[in-house]
């Protein structure tokens, strides 16, 4: 679970302020904007990368706010998956056991599930530059989920994806993030990839949340012309709502 | 039998592998006509020689000495200049490369006269802290000489290596500390790897200060470009030679050395 209070911060002359923002247990909330509007500098701000000006930040009931990113307890997968190139796939995902004194092989059979959950099996001897964008959004986010974080912070997880491609890893993020029940964070700025993995969304507009609820709500109310020009549904995003409305 | 596709020839191909070809041709000319010079029996004098054995050994010695002070000093002084900017930061970047743009010979004189100033007449007055006419003072020349290429190697090595990777490991658990030698320092190998053989290499061919600081006394202060400088000053061109092409084998390993790694041995140091 996360609960944001009163949080505010500045990046060189750009400033975030969330008054209020909650996730619950187990959902997957969809942040919304356009570029440039603070989504990122969010997420950075989440996992410690940021320092807070003031506000409160709770993951699962802990106040993590000046807290150092290690101890926080929070997986971060980067836009481009930040995958270290000087190891293979297998030394990436244990990369967060072994910091914290595993053994290579004993972290490998430890994150054996959750290696077969994404399928990876075949790649642990790869190495990042050999793998395709889809592989190494999986390895990504294996590696994130090694520490079994409270919270799930995706930026942007799929936009340097070809369609047909996003499409199967949205899916595969959305069954993955239910069967481990992670509380999850997704920024990204397409209407249509919020539509195919979200519980709720947020809008955020110029460093602040606009407005925060379930997407159809978001889409029917608008609290502002912005918003509403965001979540202007493309064609295929208001086919694929129906659809799921029909399920 | 496979055939592997290559770039298309075309006049800037041709231009730049000309200019390739000369410049190694030219290389080349100057090594063959310092062996057509020199001949066997001057090799084999060379290598019974004690003077030039114990002028081999020394000038091994200290360089893998310099090399290690190198190393050690060029890697944070590397990272600090290529992650921080603070105050005064330009101004330490320019210090750093000063001692490549100063003619050898001056910074023999500045170490000499360094160490007639009161705080250098201290640290010559410990024991084993002497440094002039002392092997402590060849490895000494070779630290000032070759620091600044490590230091300048390692910088960009640094700057070539993602922070944001360095970044994104804190949130996987690391400390700072964990950052640098678990994401930065295997990041930036190939670069530091290379940077350490130049430094060693162009260590190993000091001559100009090392006449002004420690002399070139044979069996204790002579080193390799010493004794060839010795060789010729006495009229032996053939024995100047047969160590120069010495040298030059030695230099030969360390550079094939420095392109290997410049190759990139991704799994030699995968952590």
């Amino acid at each position: 679970m996360l609960k944001i209070k009163q949080l505010a911060f500045q990046a060189g002359e750009f400033r975030v302020e969330v008054a209020d923002l909650q996730i619950a247990a187990g959902e997957y909330f969809v942040l919304l904007g356009p570029n440039g509007s603070g989504k990122t500098l969010l997420l950075s701000c989440l996992s410690g990368l940021l320092r807070a000006e003031r506000g409160t930040i709770l993951v699962d009931g802990r106040d993590v706010t000046q807290l150092e990113p290690r101890r926080r307890q929070i997986g971060y997968v980067p836009q481009d998956y930040g995958l270290f190139p000087h190891m293979d796939v297998a030394r990436n995902i244990t990369f967060a056991l072994r910091v914290r004194g595993m053994g290579h092989a004993a972290a490998l059979e430890r994150l054996t599930p959750l290696i077969d959950l994404l399928n990876l099996r075949g790649l642990l001897a790869h190495w990042p530059l050999t793998l395709s964008g889809g592989e190494r959004q999986k390895v990504a986010l294996a590696r994130a989920l090694a520490i079994q974080p409270f919270l799930l912070l995706l930026d942007e997880p799929v936009s340097a994806l070809d369609w047909p491609t996003r499409a199967e890893v949205l899916e595969q993020l959305r069954r993955v993030q239910k069967e481990l029940a992670v509380t999850t964070l997704h920024v990204c700025h397409s209407l249509d990839e919020a539509m195919a993995v979200a519980d709720r969304a947020g809008v955020m507009i110029g460093g602040r949340l606009a407005q925060a609820g379930r997407l159809e709500e978001l889409i029917a109310r608008p609290v502002n012309a912005e918003v509403a020009r965001l979540l202007r549904p493309a064609p295929a995003a208001t086919r694929r709502a129906d659809e799921r409305r029909e399920c | 039998m496979p055939t592997v596709a290559g770039p298309r020839a075309h006049w800037v191909s041709v231009v730049t592998v000309a200019f390739l070809a000369a410049f190694v041709l030219a290389v080349a000319a100057l090594v063959a006509a310092d062996l057509w010079f020199t001949n066997v029996e001057a090799m084999q004098k060379v290598l019974a020689s004690e003077e030039i054995r114990h002028a081999v050994r020394l000038s091994l010695l200290t360089s893998v000495c310099s090399l290690v002070l190198v190393v050690v000093f060029s890697i944070p002084v590397g990272y600090a200049l290529s992650r921080y900017r603070f105050p005064g930061s330009v101004v330490l970047d320019a210090v750093v490369d000063l001692p490549i743009v100063m003619p050898p010979v001056i910074l023999g004189v500045s170490l000499l006269v360094f160490f007639r100033t009161p705080i250098g007449r201290m640290i010559e007055s410990v024991e084993w802290m002497r440094f002039v006419y002392t092997v402590k003072g060849i490895v000494l020349c070779q630290f000032f000489l070759t620091a600044s290429l490590g230091i300048r190697a390692a910088k960009a090595a640094f700057d070539a290596a993602d922070q944001r990777l360095e970044r994104l490991a804190l949130t996987l658990g690391c400390t700072h500390g964990q950052a640098f030698w678990k994401v930065a320092v295997p990041m930036a190998r190939g670069g530091l790897a290379a940077g350490a053989v130049m430094a060693w290499a162009r260590a190993v061919g000091v001559f100009g200060p090392l006449l002004i600081f420690v002399g070139a006394v044979p069996m204790k202060t002579a080193v390799m470009p010493t004794i060839v400088y010795l060789e010729v000053s006495i009229g032996h061109i053939e024995s100047a030679l047969a160590v120069a092409m010495l040298l030059l084998a030695m230099a030969m390993v360390a550079l094939v050395l420095l392109h290997w790694l410049g190759a990139g041995r991704r799994r030699w140091w995968a952590s």
